[in-house]
């Protein structure tokens, strides 16, 4: 689209959307939030990149192709499960650190490492099929989203 | 936040605190490896040469994995993993019966001979829009479907392959596959969707969603609850998934449309896990309500039958003819469920597995037809016997077991199907049984006729036969040739020595019919008889 309004603020809105996708990804776990939701967010902001700028511009925006991010985050899910089998409990059981990083104990579990898994899957696909919704039929070639 | 300085709460309420035995791992691994594998390939989208490779070693992994748990099963009975540590029925449990375990193990073996026989017929495009990838997510969704214990995880399953299916089906685009796929996804999406509905009922009525659970409770629940409803429902949604009359016309109006090792792989594999479903709940889950609406069970199974069988003899296009064959099959499955007696049921689960080797075989065939002569239609083929005498005799083989004579595997499900009905005196039922596989005998063998026997039509003598041109590519190739020698030599040893079968087919209907193995091996402690 070709607004000088929407081509300003654009680059604003999708950083501070993609920072606030993160935000609701890592607060997901106890409060509402989440991977799934956090990954419409970060979509949507992907999505508005493109509309201002043109999905050639997202595409080389976020370098990897959306499907592969969806794959990789598909892949970081069951990876996350596996987590489990060396600690001798059943399939995606909950496991915790508390490493101490600069004196603030952090916690990191697989339950989040699946939760970021499913972040990238929702960002993957829903990007996918946005950015094959705005490309324009002749130059589907160039980007070939969404198969 | 779980921080570590958290008072100390008696777990033991809310988890399971033993360890799991490490081969209780198996239960989950297949579908795992798939969904991990199908992650992977889409990684790697644009390394089209990585992607056979890795396709193929998973597929081989899965097999073995599939037969490790197919022997520990048939060792300890049936073994249970929950997920995340939760008590059953509140964590999703992973449960592999005997049913369940072989069932995997067949499918896994004809995705390995399919994704072969794909080595020649999928194209680089193919590959670069995701065939092997699709391939593994459909099959992660067929393990679960075969593998899990809890009736929701059931239909995330069936979501899984069918979405995966709806890639494989319009691989290449033609519009021609784009009408194929609208016909498979609106239909199968309905009957997805009746599944669903179905689950909420059964929640509403029962509270839990576990197969186990739901197996126990349901004889304290039978008088009070409108369980026949429901059964029906359930009935609904899975014959149309698994192509049952009248309920099946998606099936010949889209299976003809992909490429022929998608059509081999959906015809051995999506229609029997509609009826690995149909089995499990009515056999196992509501085998009352089953007596009570066996006879429309029983009618739909003999029109599925004559009907799929007409259907195949009425065909010119021989994807379409073997369509009808999948079909007719199905109307065979379907008896037994209807008899429902522990032999007639161990008759079905008999046919399915053969049913998964022999029509993905089948279709197979017809993709050697037409690398071999580049053509469908019975019309225009002929002279396959000239031109390749082995390929001719597998044919034969294959069509010997698909119409259920001797000494192939189609005979084994067939005689015990007629033995159950006819041992409860439905003798319409053996008769349809009878008639339907005499009617598809006559379709395979026009076939066998036609393409086969019949010199090839040469449409002017001075230029000689339209076929030329085909004839250059018309090679033996080992990537088509062993997987269809493989598959033929698998329903050939299964029709010389079928006790194997039989015995883990009659162990799995017995499993069924007494759930109790299945239900203590979910609630270890609690086993109500």
């Amino acid at each position: 689209m070709n607004t000088l309004i929407l081509r300003t603020v654009a680059p604003l809105i999708t950083a501070l959307m993609l920072l606030f996708s993160v935000f609701v990804l890592l607060r997901g776990h106890n409060e509402p939030g989440g991977g799934f939701i956090g990954g419409l967010i970060a979509a949507s902001a992907l999505a508005i990149f493109g509309v201002a700028y043109g999905p050639g511009a997202v595409q080389r925006a976020i370098r990897f192709h959306p499907m592969a991010i969806a794959g990789a985050g598909l892949f970081l899910s069951t990876i996350s499960g596996f987590a489990s089998i060396f600690a001798g409990v059943p399939f995606m059981s909950g496991l915790w650190i508390y490493p101490n990083v600069f004196g603030v104990e952090l916690p990191l579990s697989t339950v989040m490492s699946f939760d970021i898994g499913v972040y990238l899957v929702v960002v993957g696909a829903i990007t996918a099929i946005a950015l094959s919704l705005e490309t324009e039929p002749d130059d589907e070639d160039e980007t070939e989203g969404g198969r | 936040m779980a921080a570590p300085t958290s008072t100390p709460v008696d777990l033991s309420t809310a988890m399971i605190l033993a360890p799991p035995a490490l081969g209780d791992w198996l239960v989950i691994l297949p579908v795992a490896l798939m969904i991990a594998t199908g992650g992977l390939l889409m990684m790697i989208r644009k390394s089209v040469r990585l992607h056979a490779v890795i396709g193929l070693s998973a597929l081989a992994l899965l097999i073995v994995l599939d037969a490790a748990l197919l022997w520990r099963v048939w060792q300890n009975g049936p073994i249970t993993m929950t997920m995340g540590r939760w008590l059953p029925p509140f964590g999703i449990s992973f449960t592999a019966d005997i049913f369940g375990a072989s069932m995997a193990l067949a499918s896994a073996i004809v995705a390995l001979l399919a994704s072969i026989f794909a080595l020649k017929d999928i194209s680089t495009t193919g590959l670069r829009h995701g065939f092997v990838a699709f391939l593994m997510l459909m099959m992660a969704g067929v393990s679960g479907a075969f593998l899990t214990g809890d009736i929701f995880n059931l239909y995330v399953w069936f979501e899984v392959l069918l979405i995966s299916s709806f890639g494989l089906l319009i691989l290449g685009s033609e519009p021609r596959q784009i009408e194929g796929a609208l016909k498979y996804a609106i239909l199968n999406l309905i009957a997805t969707t009746l599944f669903l509905i179905s689950v909420g009922y059964l929640y509403a009525i029962f509270g839990t969603l576990n197969m186990a659970d739901i197996a126990r409770k349901e004889a304290a629940i039978r008088e009070g609850a409108p369980l026949v409803t429901l059964t029906a429902l359930f009935v609904l949604a899975f014959g149309m998934k698994a192509a049952a009359f009248p309920v099946n016309f998606w099936l010949p109006a889209s299976y003809h449309t992909p490429r022929i090792t998608v059509s081999a792989l959906f015809g051995g594999l999506l229609t029997k896990v509609g009826i690995y479903a149909l089995i499990k709940v009515t056999v196992m889950l509501f085998p009352v309500e089953r007596e009570a609406i066996s006879l429309a069970i029983a009618v739909s199974a003999v029109l599925t039958m004559i009907l799929g069988a007409l259907g195949a003899l009425a065909q010119n296009d021989l994807r379409r003819m073997i369509g009808y064959v999948v079909i007719v099959g199905i109307g065979n499955m379907l008896a037994g469920v209807a008899v429902g007696t522990p032999v007639a049921v161990g008759g079905a689960i008999l046919y399915a597995l053969h049913s998964i080797v022999a029509m993905t075989a089948l279709y197979l065939m017809a993709g050697e037809v037409f690398r071999l002569s580049g053509s469908w239609q019975l019309s225009t083929l002929g002279g396959l016997w000239a031109r390749s005498p082995w390929f001719a005799g597998v044919s034969f083989a294959l069509m010997l077991a698909a119409s259920g004579l001797p000494p192939l595997s189609g005979l084994w499900p067939k005689v015990v199907l007629l033995k159950a009905s006819l041992d409860i005196g439905a003798w319409w039922l053996a008769t349809a049984i009878l008639v339907s596989a005499f009617i598809v005998t006559i379709a395979l063998a026009r076939v066998f006729l036609l393409a086969y026997w019949r010199p090839a039509i040469t449409d002017d003598p001075m230029t000689g036969d339209p076929m030329a041109s085909a004839g250059a590519v018309a090679a033996a190739d080992w990537r088509t040739a062993a997987p269809l020698c493989l598959l033929t030599a698998l329903v050939l040893f299964f029709g010389l020595f079928p006790e194997p079968l039989l015995q883990a087919s009659q162990m799995a209907a017995d499993g069924l019919a007494d759930p109790r193995a299945y239900i203590r091996s979910v609630f270890p402690e609690a086993a109500t008889p």
